[in-house]
Formats: C-alpha cells, sequence, structure tokens
C-alpha cells in the first residue's frame, strides 16, 4: 500500500492579508507560514492513522513549491510519513501544480492520492479533481470519512443537504475535509525524526500554465455597524425588514 | 462559438445554483456576442424548455437515466461531448460539491483554463479576466485565462438570476455511459432543511449559547424567516450541532443576504467563512467583540434576553402571530 499526500503551505490563518508590487503579489512581510489545515488536520492525519493500522503501507508526501516551503514539509513530515517530494517549482497555476503532482504520482505507483478540500490562500478547491483526471483515476471530493478493506476504500462524502456514503477500488484520489480526522499535534521524537527523513527535490516537467494571475484587491471597507438598543430588540427586526430589505 | 452552462439537478430539480450560472452565463453570452446553451444530464421532473427565460436558447440533454445520480467521472465525459456539439468557448459552472468535482476534470481533460470561485462577471475589454475570491474571502483576485477554451466556476449566491421571455430548444444528447467506478451505496439527506450553501438568510450560534438545549432560538428564529442554520467551529467540536453547520475557514464558506450571528465572537477564522454575505447581524453581549466591526447591525445584548423578542416581532413581520 503506497499512499501519497499533497501538502501546500499557505499564510497562517490570522495573517494580515495585504498586497505589494501594485497589487500584484501578496505581502509575504512577517507572515507566517503553515501546512494547509485541509492537508494537515485531515488528509495528512487519516494518512498516519492508515499508516498505523497497517505499517507496511508506505506513505509520502509532496509539495510543489520552492525551497521555502521546506520549513513547512519538515513540519508536516514531524507528525508522520516516510519521505516528501518538493518539485521545485513556483506557480499558483492549479493546471501547472496538479500535473506536477500527477508525474510524481505516475512514477510513484501510489494506490491512493490524498488532498485537501482548498487551499485556504486561493481556494482553488481545483487540484484534486484535476489530478484524478490526469491519472484517469476516480476523484472523490470533499470526503469526512475514509476507510479501507483490502483494496476497497468506503468514503462518506458532502453533498448538498447532506452526505452519501460510497465504495471504490483502488487507485482512487480523495479530497479530505473536517471528519477524517482529529488535529494532532507533533511530539519531540516526530519533530527530531523528521530532521534525518529524506526531503527529495525534483525538478519539474515543462507544462504551460492556463492562468494567471492579473491583481489582488481588498474588499471595500464596510461602512459601520448600526447599533440598536437591547431594550428594543424589535428595532433590528424593523430595520431589516424596511431598510436592509433582507427578510 | 457558444457559452455553455452545466445545469445541476438533483433528484429531477434544477438547482438555484444553476439559474444563477444560467443567468450569468446568459450575460458573459451577451458580452461575447454569441449565445447561450445549457447541457442537463440525466432524467428531470421539470420543463426543460421553460429554462429558456434564464436566457439559455438551446438545451442540450442527455436524457439517460445512468446519470440521474452525480458522478464525476461520467458527468464529465459527458459534458465534454456537449462541448464539442455546442462548439462552446466558455463552459460555465456553479461552484457548488458537483461543480468542485468536475470543472477541474474538464479543465484538465480538455486543457480549459479554469477560475472557481468567480463572483463577478469577466472582464472581456482585454482577453478573458476573471474576479475571484482568494484568502477565504478576505480578499479578491483577477485571474486571466489563456486557453481557447475557457471554464468559470460561479460562486454560488453571488449572481443574481434574472428572468425574460423566451424558451429554449431542448436537443437529445446521446452519449455512451460507462458504469461509475464509484458505487454509491447510502445517501443520507437532512430532510425538511435548507442546505446552507444555497441558503439566502442563515442563522447561526456560537458558544455564547452556553450549550446544545439553547438552540431553540436559533432554529425557531431560522424557522421563521425560512433561514438555514450555521454554528461556529467549537460548537461543532463539542458535537452541540452537526459538522455540516460549521462555518469558517475550516468549514463551509458561504454568502448569504443576511447572516445573523448569536454569541459568537467573530474570531478571524470565523470571519473567513462569512464576510461574503451582504448584510451581517451580530447579537453579543460583549460590546468588544470583533464581529461588530464586520457587521451591518448590531445589538449588544444578551441573546438569552434579546432573541424571543427578535422571533416574536420576525413572526409578525412574516404575518404569523
Ligand atoms: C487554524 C484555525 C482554523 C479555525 N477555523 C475556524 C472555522 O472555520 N470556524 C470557526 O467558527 N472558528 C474557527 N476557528 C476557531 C476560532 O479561532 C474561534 O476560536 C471560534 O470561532 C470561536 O467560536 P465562538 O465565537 O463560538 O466562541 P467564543 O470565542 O467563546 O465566543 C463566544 C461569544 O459569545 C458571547 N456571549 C457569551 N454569552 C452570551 C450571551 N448570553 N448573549 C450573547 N452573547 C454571548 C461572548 O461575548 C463571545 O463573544 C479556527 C481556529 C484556528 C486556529
Ligand atoms: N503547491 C502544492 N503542492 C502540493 N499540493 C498542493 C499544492 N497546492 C494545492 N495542493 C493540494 O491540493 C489541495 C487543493 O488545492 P486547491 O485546488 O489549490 O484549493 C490542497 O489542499 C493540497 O492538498
Amino acid at each position: 500500500m503506497k499512499i501519497l499526500v499533497c501538502i501546500s503551505k499557505t499564510p497562517d490563518t490570522t495573517a494580515k492579508i495585504a498586497f505589494t508590487d501594485n497589487n500584484t503579489k501578496f505581502a509575504q512581510d512577517g507572515v507566517q507560514w503553515i501546512i494547509n489545515p485541509y492537508d494537515e488536520w485531515y488528509a495528512l492525519v487519516r494518512a498516519i492513522e492508515l499508516k498505523e493500522k497497517d505499517p507496511s503501507t508506505v506513505l509520502h508526501l509532496v509539495n510543489v513549491g520552492t525551497a521555502d516551503a521546506d520549513a513547512v514539509i519538515r513540519k508536516a513530515l514531524a507528525l508522520g510519513g516516510d519521505e516528501a517530494i518538493r518539485v521545485n517549482a513556483d506557480s499558483h497555476d492549479s493546471f501547472y501544480i496538479a500535473s506536477q503532482i500527477a508525474e510524481v504520482a505516475r512514477s510513484g505507483g501510489y494506490d491512493l492520492v490524498f488532498t485537501g478540500r482548498e487551499t485556504i490562500d486561493y481556494n482553488g478547491s481545483s487540484i484534486g479533481g484535476m489530478v484524478a483526471e490526469l491519472l484517469g483515476l476516480p476523484y472523490v471530493s470533499l470526503a469526512s470519512k475514509f476507510d479501507l478493506n483490502g483494496t476497497t476504500a468506503t468514503i462518506t462524502r458532502e453533498i448538498e443537504g447532506g452526505e452519501e456514503i460510497c465504495e471504490v477500488a483502488l487507485p482512487v484520489v480523495v479530497s479530505c475535509q473536517k471528519g477524517m480526522a482529529e488535529q494532532r499535534i507533533p511530539n519531540m521524537k516526530g519533530i527530531m525524526g523528521a530532521r534525518t527523513k529524506p526531503l527529495k527535490v525534483v525538478e519539474p516537467t515543462a507544462v504551460d500554465a492556463l492562468t494567471s494571475i492579473v491583481s489582488f484587491e481588498l474588499p471595500p471597507a464596510k461602512a459601520g455597524v448600526k447599533l440598536v438598543s437591547a431594550d428594543n430588540p424589535e428595532e433590528l427586526v424593523r430595520l431589516l425588514h424596511e431598510e436592509a430589505k433582507a427578510i | 462559438m457558444s457559452v455553455l452552462i452545466f445545469i445541476d439537478q438533483a433528484e429531477g430539480h434544477i438547482k438555484k445554483a444553476a439559474l444563477e450560472a444560467m443567468s450569468y452565463g446568459a450575460k458573459v453570452a451577451a458580452q461575447l456576442g454569441t449565445t447561450a446553451e445549457g447541457i442537463v444530464l440525466g432524467s428531470v421532473k421539470e420543463d426543460l424548455a421553460a429554462l429558456g427565460k434564464y436566457g439559455v436558447k438551446k438545451i442540450h440533454h442527455v436524457n439517460n437515466a445512468a446519470l440521474d445520480h452525480f458522478d464525476a467521472q461520467t458527468y464529465t465525459h459527458a459534458i465534454a461531448e456537449a462541448v464539442k456539439a455546442s462548439g462552446a468557448d466558455v463552459v460555465i459552472f456553479s461552484n457548488n460539491v458537483d461543480g468542485k468535482a468536475i470543472a477541474p476534470r474538464l479543465s484538465a481533460q480538455l486543457k480549459a483554463g479554469l477560475v472557481s470561485g468567480a463572483v463577478a462577471l469577466p472582464d472581456t475589454s482585454n482577453g478573458f479576466v476573471v474576479k475571484k475570491t482568494v484568502f477565504s474571502g478576505k480578499a479578491f483576485a483577477n485571474i486571466a485565462i489563456s486557453t481557447p477554451l475557457k471554464i468559470v466556476a460561479l460562486n454560488p449566491n453571488s449572481y443574481k438570476v434574472e428572468t425574460a421571455d423566451g424558451t429554449a430548444e431542448v436537443a437529445a444528447l446521446n452519449v455512451t455511459v460507462e458504469t461509475p467506478k464509484v458505487k454509491v451505496t447510502a445517501v443520507n439527506k437532512v430532510t425538511g432543511e435548507i442546505p446552507l450553501s444555497e441558503a439566502e438568510i442563515v442563522v447561526s450560534g456560537g458558544r455564547g449559547l452556553k450549550g446544545p438545549e439553547n438552540w431553540g432560538m436559533i432554529t425557531d428564529l431560522a424557522h421563521v424567516l425560512g433561514a438555514a442554520t450555521a454554528c461556529s467551529r467549537p460548537v461543532a467540536d463539542a458535537h452541540w450541532r452537526p459538522h455540516h453547520e460549521h462555518v469558517g475557514q475550516t468549514g463551509l464558506a458561504i454568502a448569504p443576504n443576511l447572516y445573523i450571528a448569536v454569541g459568537i465572537s467573530g474570531a478571524i477564522q470565523h470571519l473567513a467563512g462569512v464576510n461574503r454575505s451582504k448584510v451581517i447581524v451580530v447579537i453579543n453581549k460583549d460590546p468588544e467583540a470583533p464581529f461588530f466591526k464586520a457587521a451591518d447591525y448590531g445589538i449588544v445584548g444578551d441573546a438569552f434576553e434579546v432573541m424571543p423578542k427578535i422571533i416574536a416581532a420576525a413572526k409578525k413581520v412574516k404575518g404569523m402571530a
């Protein structure tokens, strides 16, 4: 059993969002970088649990990024996993990133590819589906539970207004969200061990990006809150009805 | 040339998100001087010709019961056939659960640039540039698509449904459908509730409500307003409310017309999931709660005292009392 978990690097959830270079680049000054929460809490931890259950499982992590991502990759390795592969490239185009991951997945012969449901910076929710298509594999998105029985996976996934349970034979690509696993904190042994785990750097394959970022903008500032007295909550309902026309 | 819209349905009924996608797609077609066409998969219980009122001129219908249940691979294959049949140069999806599973597949299959999470019409004055949310609603990015075929996945609730006179021509499209590799063994729908992602009004509760036994004030107000219910992450983590109600950076991101937050502090990770709501109302006993900075209306007060009065007043407005 070989599992590949896709790990991306995102700004900390409390990072100040600002832009430089005439609003074409994210301002990185003072930003702390973390493993994208969906990748860490759900995809990676569930993969680690699968390995704990079946220690013969080989667990690899993949990141498409520059050397700045190494610290975050090591953090992921401190949680678990045997080795990491970084495809040395700098891109925000989903198709470019997915093509690199698909190349790693193809040459490594993985049975299972886990991604997060989306990155919390670019919010694409696209990489998993693209990787699946490039590999010609089924894709189960927004999974909240994952169990293995031999080479068949039983997966619970979100649908509009509920969930469904499905079965699929490996190999498969799965995007992971809340419910898959509980967040873990790396222990000292994990942190020490991560230093000596292999972090292989490979060069990207030639692929054309299909999109490019032209500029960023911040949402217009709110006008300010209109406070209603707690003694007269009926006034709030009147305002929502007559002024905001929201009810 | 045309703009092709994926018209998403569930159990034979066209989803509201699909009406938004059609209205948006019709506008994109007008902008490009071409026409809008739609693709419907599986058996439907509605009159497809009537969808012309959302601006689509022609509907390709794969009337095959094998497509009644959603499957990313078979759907992508069928939509790729419709792209050929319509000669589309733009394909529009809703960025809902289904759209998130198939738009990326189609993008990779046809090497067509995808922008997911679009919130506005494309700027076609110089190329094709689409505005989308990034940083979980804290900012927007303008993304240029450089390929001849372009795919846009429109965020639910970000484009108004528009109607006009018109009927659509309905054309049968034949596609060979393979047996899906993903076998669905059970479907658990929360019945009688409005799905959070489609709701126009959302009433949400946080840790300030102290415990699940106090959720009556949230569900009662939601019932009166025809709203969906949501909650903050600690509330879902403590199992006071089901996981699918959790909104925020690590939960669902929503953009209703009205979001009413009761006993929620407004942490930045919570705001990330709700800050695209058009009107935000905050009820919190702490005047320093950060949520007030993001709110349009607010009451500094105890939810346990204020909410019963709000529910009673809402009933009056709704003619229920
Ligand atoms: C990486 C990361 C991701 C996260 N993702 C999310 C996410 O997706 N969604 C999310 O919600 N959180 C998320 N969080 C958690 C977030 O930081 C906050 O801890 C959380 O949102 C707080 O929930 P709360 O407002 O319900 O509770 P609290 O912060 O405890 O706030 C309760 C509020 O209720 C008010 N209150 C108390 N009693 C009353 C009363 N009687 N009447 C009226 N008001 C009252 C209080 O004044 C207070 O403001 C995340 C955190 C991290 C680190
Ligand atoms: N640069 C990257 N390297 C490795 N995995 C990535 C990268 N970007 C995104 N992913 C994976 O794809 C998922 C979805 O990303 P996105 O489609 O960009 O929202 C993430 O949760 C990650 O698991």
